[in-house]
Protein backbone atom coordinates (compact mmCIF):
# COMPACT_ATOMS: atom_id res chain seq x y z
CA UNK A 1 0.00 0.00 0.00
CA UNK A 2 2.69 2.76 0.96
CA UNK A 3 5.00 1.51 -1.91
CA UNK A 4 2.02 2.33 -4.53
CA UNK A 5 1.38 5.49 -2.83
CA UNK A 6 5.14 6.34 -2.75
CA UNK A 7 5.43 5.06 -6.27
CA UNK A 8 2.15 7.63 -7.37
CA UNK A 9 4.02 10.50 -5.41
CA UNK A 10 7.17 10.37 -7.34
CA UNK A 11 5.83 9.97 -10.65
CA UNK A 12 3.38 13.21 -10.03
CA UNK A 13 6.75 14.88 -8.63
CA UNK A 14 8.59 13.83 -11.60
CA UNK A 15 5.68 15.65 -14.08
CA UNK A 16 5.84 18.66 -11.68
CA UNK A 17 9.49 19.15 -12.22
CA UNK A 18 9.58 18.70 -15.82
CA UNK A 19 6.67 21.16 -15.94
CA UNK A 20 8.80 23.55 -13.61
CA UNK A 21 11.25 23.42 -16.04
CA UNK A 22 9.07 24.30 -19.29
CA UNK A 23 7.68 27.07 -17.15
CA UNK A 24 11.62 28.42 -16.39
CA UNK A 25 12.56 28.11 -20.05
CA UNK A 26 9.62 29.59 -21.44
CA UNK A 27 9.21 31.86 -19.05
CA UNK A 28 7.77 35.36 -19.73
CA UNK A 29 9.45 37.67 -17.14
CA UNK A 30 12.18 36.47 -14.76
CA UNK A 31 9.98 36.16 -11.60
CA UNK A 32 8.17 32.96 -13.35
CA UNK A 33 11.52 31.68 -13.83
CA UNK A 34 12.78 32.20 -10.24
CA UNK A 35 9.71 30.94 -8.52
CA UNK A 36 9.54 27.80 -11.01
CA UNK A 37 13.50 27.64 -10.18
CA UNK A 38 12.52 27.84 -6.43
CA UNK A 39 9.45 24.99 -7.11
CA UNK A 40 12.08 23.00 -8.81
CA UNK A 41 14.14 22.84 -5.31
CA UNK A 42 11.26 22.28 -2.93
CA UNK A 43 9.68 19.44 -4.99
CA UNK A 44 13.25 17.31 -4.96
CA UNK A 45 13.56 18.04 -1.29
CA UNK A 46 9.69 16.15 -0.73
CA UNK A 47 11.49 13.84 -3.52
CA UNK A 48 13.91 13.00 -1.86
CA UNK A 49 11.80 12.56 1.32
CA UNK A 50 9.74 10.00 -0.42
CA UNK A 51 12.97 8.23 -1.90
CA UNK A 52 13.96 7.61 1.67
CA UNK A 53 10.95 6.21 2.91
CA UNK A 54 11.05 3.84 -0.22
CA UNK A 55 14.54 2.52 0.55
CA UNK A 56 13.89 2.53 4.24
CA UNK A 57 17.15 4.61 5.12
CA UNK A 58 17.98 8.18 6.12
CA UNK A 59 21.20 8.58 4.48
CA UNK A 60 19.93 11.41 2.04
CA UNK A 61 18.80 13.44 5.33
CA UNK A 62 21.46 16.00 4.43
CA UNK A 63 21.05 15.96 1.02
CA UNK A 64 17.61 17.39 1.57
CA UNK A 65 18.89 20.23 4.13
CA UNK A 66 21.90 21.02 1.46
CA UNK A 67 19.49 21.25 -1.44
CA UNK A 68 17.13 23.38 0.63
CA UNK A 69 19.73 25.72 1.68
CA UNK A 70 21.08 26.12 -2.26
CA UNK A 71 17.52 26.45 -3.20
CA UNK A 72 16.97 29.70 -0.42
CA UNK A 73 19.91 31.22 -1.73
CA UNK A 74 19.90 30.85 -5.06
CA UNK A 75 16.23 32.60 -4.85
CA UNK A 76 17.61 35.21 -2.73
CA UNK A 77 20.25 36.34 -5.06
CA UNK A 78 18.43 36.14 -8.19
CA UNK A 79 15.29 38.14 -6.22
CA UNK A 80 17.86 41.00 -5.60
CA UNK A 81 19.15 40.66 -8.88
CA UNK A 82 15.79 41.38 -10.36
CA UNK A 83 14.76 43.87 -7.82
CA UNK A 84 17.77 46.02 -8.22
CA UNK A 85 20.09 44.79 -10.99
CA UNK A 86 23.22 44.17 -8.60
CA UNK A 87 23.59 41.13 -6.22
CA UNK A 88 26.25 41.95 -3.42
CA UNK A 89 25.79 45.99 -3.43
CA UNK A 90 29.23 48.29 -1.88
CA UNK A 91 27.68 50.18 0.51
CA UNK A 92 23.91 50.72 1.23
CA UNK A 93 24.34 53.82 3.87
CA UNK B 1 19.36 55.45 2.18
CA UNK B 2 18.25 53.21 0.17
CA UNK B 3 14.86 50.79 0.77
CA UNK B 4 16.44 48.52 3.53
CA UNK B 5 15.06 44.57 2.73
CA UNK B 6 14.31 44.15 6.49
CA UNK B 7 12.59 40.98 6.12
CA UNK B 8 15.72 40.09 4.35
CA UNK B 9 17.96 41.14 7.21
CA UNK B 10 15.76 39.54 10.24
CA UNK B 11 15.87 35.83 8.50
CA UNK B 12 19.25 36.34 7.92
CA UNK B 13 20.29 36.83 10.96
CA UNK B 14 19.04 33.58 12.06
CA UNK B 15 19.03 31.37 8.80
CA UNK B 16 23.05 32.34 9.28
CA UNK B 17 23.56 31.00 12.45
CA UNK B 18 21.53 27.54 11.40
CA UNK B 19 23.54 27.15 8.18
CA UNK B 20 26.83 27.76 10.31
CA UNK B 21 25.54 24.63 13.25
CA UNK B 22 24.69 22.95 9.66
CA UNK B 23 28.20 23.07 8.09
CA UNK B 24 30.23 22.44 11.28
CA UNK B 25 27.83 18.79 11.93
CA UNK B 26 28.62 18.45 8.04
CA UNK B 27 32.25 18.75 8.46
CA UNK B 28 32.76 16.54 11.94
CA UNK B 29 30.37 13.91 10.29
CA UNK B 30 32.71 13.45 7.28
CA UNK B 31 35.32 10.64 7.14
CA UNK B 32 33.06 7.88 7.91
CA UNK B 33 29.59 9.30 6.64
CA UNK B 34 28.10 11.78 4.05
CA UNK B 35 30.16 15.31 5.34
CA UNK B 36 33.85 16.21 5.73
CA UNK B 37 35.48 19.85 5.03
CA UNK B 38 34.63 20.15 1.45
CA UNK B 39 30.90 20.28 1.60
CA UNK B 40 31.17 21.69 5.17
CA UNK B 41 33.29 24.58 3.56
CA UNK B 42 31.02 25.30 0.64
CA UNK B 43 28.38 25.24 3.14
CA UNK B 44 30.27 27.56 5.52
CA UNK B 45 30.46 29.71 2.23
CA UNK B 46 26.78 29.50 1.49
CA UNK B 47 26.00 31.30 5.17
CA UNK B 48 28.63 33.60 4.53
CA UNK B 49 27.14 34.67 0.68
CA UNK B 50 23.83 35.24 2.62
CA UNK B 51 25.30 37.47 4.86
CA UNK B 52 26.95 39.19 2.05
CA UNK B 53 23.58 39.16 0.11
CA UNK B 54 21.47 40.72 2.97
CA UNK B 55 23.94 43.40 3.85
CA UNK B 56 26.77 45.04 2.30
CA UNK B 57 29.96 44.39 1.80
CA UNK B 58 31.23 47.08 3.84
CA UNK B 59 29.31 46.06 7.06
CA UNK B 60 30.96 42.70 6.78
CA UNK B 61 34.44 43.62 5.97
CA UNK B 62 34.15 44.96 9.23
CA UNK B 63 32.62 42.34 10.82
CA UNK B 64 35.04 39.55 9.21
CA UNK B 65 38.21 41.38 8.16
CA UNK B 66 40.06 38.15 7.35
CA UNK B 67 41.87 38.28 3.50
CA UNK B 68 40.30 35.23 2.13
CA UNK B 69 44.14 34.72 0.03
CA UNK B 70 45.37 34.56 3.42
CA UNK B 71 42.50 31.63 4.64
CA UNK B 72 43.24 29.12 1.55
CA UNK B 73 47.33 29.45 2.40
CA UNK B 74 46.87 28.54 6.12
CA UNK B 75 44.51 25.74 4.69
CA UNK B 76 46.76 24.42 2.09
CA UNK B 77 49.97 25.00 4.97
CA UNK B 78 47.93 22.76 7.48
CA UNK B 79 46.63 20.04 5.16
CA UNK B 80 50.70 19.72 4.07
CA UNK B 81 52.03 19.98 7.58
CA UNK B 82 49.30 17.04 8.60
CA UNK B 83 50.92 14.91 5.83
CA UNK B 84 54.59 16.16 6.34
CA UNK B 85 53.96 14.49 10.27
CA UNK B 86 53.74 11.19 9.72
CA UNK B 87 57.21 11.18 8.15
CA UNK B 88 58.99 12.24 11.04
CA UNK B 89 57.99 8.62 12.42
CA UNK B 90 58.96 6.73 9.20
CA UNK B 91 55.45 6.44 7.41
CA UNK B 92 54.64 7.44 4.00
CA UNK B 93 53.36 11.17 2.64
CA UNK B 94 49.76 11.44 3.99
CA UNK B 95 49.72 8.03 6.29
CA UNK B 96 46.30 8.72 9.05
CA UNK B 97 46.28 7.38 12.32
CA UNK B 98 43.28 7.16 14.93
CA UNK B 99 42.56 5.91 18.25
CA UNK B 100 39.78 6.18 20.01
CA UNK B 101 39.41 8.20 22.93
CA UNK B 102 36.96 8.48 25.76
CA UNK B 103 36.17 12.52 26.47
CA UNK B 104 34.49 14.28 28.97
CA UNK B 105 30.98 14.79 27.05
CA UNK B 106 31.27 13.34 24.12
CA UNK B 107 31.77 9.56 25.42
CA UNK B 108 34.19 7.06 23.01
CA UNK B 109 35.59 9.70 20.69
CA UNK B 110 37.44 8.81 17.56
CA UNK B 111 40.34 11.03 17.08
CA UNK B 112 41.97 10.58 13.99
CA UNK B 113 44.40 12.64 12.18
CA UNK B 114 42.68 12.67 9.44
CA UNK B 115 40.91 15.89 11.33
CA UNK B 116 43.61 18.59 10.56
CA UNK B 117 43.47 17.54 7.16
CA UNK B 118 40.03 17.96 6.42
CA UNK B 119 39.92 21.49 8.48
CA UNK B 120 42.77 22.76 5.93
CA UNK B 121 40.45 21.50 3.04
CA UNK B 122 37.70 23.27 5.04
CA UNK B 123 39.80 26.60 5.34
CA UNK B 124 41.13 26.03 1.45
CA UNK B 125 37.16 25.66 0.30
CA UNK B 126 35.95 28.70 2.13
CA UNK B 127 38.22 31.12 0.96
CA UNK B 128 38.35 30.18 -2.34
CA UNK B 129 34.88 30.26 -2.63
CA UNK B 130 34.36 33.65 -1.12
CA UNK B 131 37.25 34.88 -2.82
CA UNK B 132 36.18 33.75 -6.52
CA UNK B 133 32.60 35.50 -5.75
CA UNK B 134 33.82 38.56 -4.01
CA UNK B 135 36.22 39.17 -6.91
CA UNK B 136 33.53 38.69 -9.50
CA UNK B 137 31.29 40.96 -7.42
CA UNK B 138 34.17 44.18 -6.97
CA UNK B 139 34.83 44.01 -10.34
CA UNK B 140 33.64 47.55 -12.13
CA UNK B 141 34.23 46.88 -15.86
Amino acid sequence: MLSTVAAISLFLMAGSIVICTVRALIGPSAPDRIVALDTIGIILIGFIAILMIVQDTIAYAEVALVIAILAFIGSVAIAKFVEGGIVLDRDRH
Amino acid sequence: MKNTPIQLHVVTRIVAFIILIFSIFLFFAGHNNPGGGFIGGLMTASALVLLYLSFDLKTIKRVLPFDYAYVIGAGLLLATLTGVAGMFFGFPYLTQFFEYFQLPILGETELTTALPFDLGIYLVVVGFTLLVILTVAEDDS
